[in-house]
């Protein structure tokens, strides 16, 4: 290092003819593209000041301009002022600066939460079962179905429907639980044989007759009775029901919902019906408290 | 040894372009005072085990990149091209038994990591800030796992993050909310593939890779620990040097080091 002061940045004299050069570089390439005289016209440029700048940057450096006299000292008026500048400053940036962030953020934010909390896409449509006459009395029926068949597999569901014949004031009754333990909504099975020789298939439905009075969950041990009802294992209440109608006398399954205890069984079961929650939460109890907001999107 | 003439200009050749960095960046410093620090004498194999933990970490970003290469997360072609990675793409197997495997690897050499430093008291001031750094990052870790999960998309895939995600809800008060925010709706459906797969390989590896720089820093900050039983920590001499070198704060020590 032969350099008299190594602390010395390595900086060239100012110069201008980088900007020729440049414009004569941009000729040349526009020159490829659309006619040779404009090309022609780009190398010329180019070279006069790739040359310029070149003796330029070789030239003697100029002097570095004299050292402007050092101010006196500062009074503390002075002091004063720039610090107050500085202060003003600085918090107009960080406020600007959280503005235009906040600005960015929330939306995005909004956009990563709030669609899984308005409801987006669970809005829960009607399936058809087809006729009444499917469903034999007193016996359960495995109906499986696809929610939602645009979006596949993932969207199976499985309900246990029971036909109970009618209640005391004549209206059909009919058993719907829909398959997911509500302890962590593994899938349930009918504890019993299903007769698959009278499987049948209606629209996009199949339907499988099945001798069972209970249900049981392979994964963690839970369950239930003939009404849902939990009879042992982790589950917290009574498996969730489906609402239903009676359409053209074809049996039409709606919106899901929660239970916590059946009373009685058939069509003189009593349950007292709530929004639907999520498996391993508490719909009725003491423990409810520790659910006090329903979720959104459960109320559709 | 005198040098040649000739070993001083390849020397400084070689040098040349070390010390073009560091006039501009200063990054050759910052690395000598990452790599060459001192450590406690008596410092042994366990101390490696965090150097262990961050390369399974690289080993599961690397992997999970070139997976990313193949894998597509909708519901109608994720097991499918999970399929493909493992039959068909060539050393796809492998790569994919690597991630898969060494998500294992990752996660039990963290408890090791942290077992030592609960064991060697290593957690204690002034590196109480490191522990916690250490607990986020075990945090995310099994986040990992769990998003990590659901990808291969088959039963055990699906049925497991449909209890996970339960699991979540089961929590009091917030746990319905971080349910439904996880699987975006009241049962999993084709948002939450997309979801868990962004979380898994964006979101999360993000965090863990800020906290690791993070933990680094403060663990070069604050040097190594010695272990529990280390004599020199204790104030005493260092056995095979009697008293000559090493940390002495003891003023007794210096008379060979007695108990």
């Amino acid at each position: 290092m032969s350099e008299q002061e190594p602390d010395t940045p390595h900086v060239p004299a100012p110069s201008l003819w980088p900007i020729g050069f440049a414009i004569g570089i941009a000729c040349v390439l526009v020159g490829l593209v659309v006619s040779v005289p404009v090309l022609v016209i780009g190398v010329i440029l180019s070279l006069v000041f790739a040359v310029l700048w070149v003796r330029d940057l070789s030239g003697k450096r100029p002097a570095p301009a004299a050292a402007t006299p050092k101010p006196a000292v500062a009074t503390e008026a002075d002091l004063g002022a720039t610090t107050d500048r500085a202060t003003f400053l600085s918090l107009a940036t960080i406020g600007v600066g959280g503005l235009i962030g906040a600005g960015v953020t929330l939306p995005v934010l909004g956009f990563g939460v709030l669609p899984s909390f308005v409801g987006d896409g669970i809005e829960s449509k009607e399936v058809d079962l087809g006729p009444i006459s499917n469903f034999p009395e007193g016996a359960y029926v495995i109906a499986t179905y696809l929610e939602d068949p645009e979006q596949g597999e993932v969207t199976r569901r499985t309900a246990f429907v029971r036909n109970n014949g009618r209640t005391e004031s004549g209206e059909p009754s009919f058993t719907t639980l829909f398959s997911r333990c509500v302890h962590l909504g593994c899938p349930v099975q009918p504890n019993g044989p299903i007769d698959e020789e009278a499987r049948q298939e209606v629209g996009e439905v199949e339907l499988r007759p099945v001798l069972a009075a209970s249900f049981g969950c392979p994964c963690h041990g839970g369950l239930y009775d003939s009404e849902g009802n939990r009879t042992a294992g982790p589950p917290v209440r009574a498996l969730d029901r489906y609402e239903f109608s009676i359409k053209n006398g074809n049996l039409v399954l709606g919106k899901l919902f929660s239970v916590g205890d059946v009373d009685g069984n058939g069509a003189k079961a009593r349950l007292t019906k709530y929004y639907r929650a999520y498996p391993g939460v508490h719909v009725d109890g003491l423990e409810k408290w520790l659910y006090p907001i329903p979720t959104p999107g459960s109320t559709n | 040894m005198a040098k040649s003439a000739r070993r001083r200009q390849l020397e400084a050749a070689a040098l040349y372009p070390v010390d073009w960095v560091e006039e501009r960046s200063g990054l050759v410093g910052y690395t000598k005072w990452f790599l060459f620090r001192k450590v406690p004498h008596d410092i042994s194999w366990a101390q490696t085990l965090g150097a262990a933990t961050l390369t399974a970490f690289i080993v599961q970003a690397v992997t999970g990149v070139v997976l990313a290469f193949y894998y597509k997360p909708d519901p109608a072609n994720a097991y499918a091209s999970v399929q493909n990675i493992t039959e068909e793409v060539t050393l796809g197997w492998l790569v994919r038994g690597m991630h898969k495997w060494g998500a294992s690897v990752f996660i039990i050499l963290m408890f090791f990591h942290m077992a030592r430093t609960f064991l060697f008291g290593a957690y204690k001031y002034p590196r109480e800030l490191n522990w916690i750094i250490g607990v986020l990052l075990l945090v995310l870790g099994m986040a990992e796992g769990f998003t990590g999960y659901l990808l291969p998309w088959d039963n055990t895939a699906y049925w497991a993050t449909v209890v996970g995600i339960n699991i979540n809800a089961t929590g009091p008060f917030v746990g319905p909310f971080l349910a439904q925010f996880l699987q975006g709706g009241l049962n999993i459906g084709p948002d939450t593939l997309s979801k868990f797969y962004a979380l898994h390989m964006l979101l999360l590896p993000g965090g863990i890779m800020a906290l690791i720089g993070l933990h680094l820093y403060l663990v070069v900050r604050l040097g190594v620990t010695s272990p529990p039983w280390s004599s020199t920590a204790a104030g005493r001499a260092r056995p095979e040097t009697n008293g000559r070198q090493g940390l002495i704060r003891d003023p007794r020590a210096s008379e060979g080091g007695q108990e």
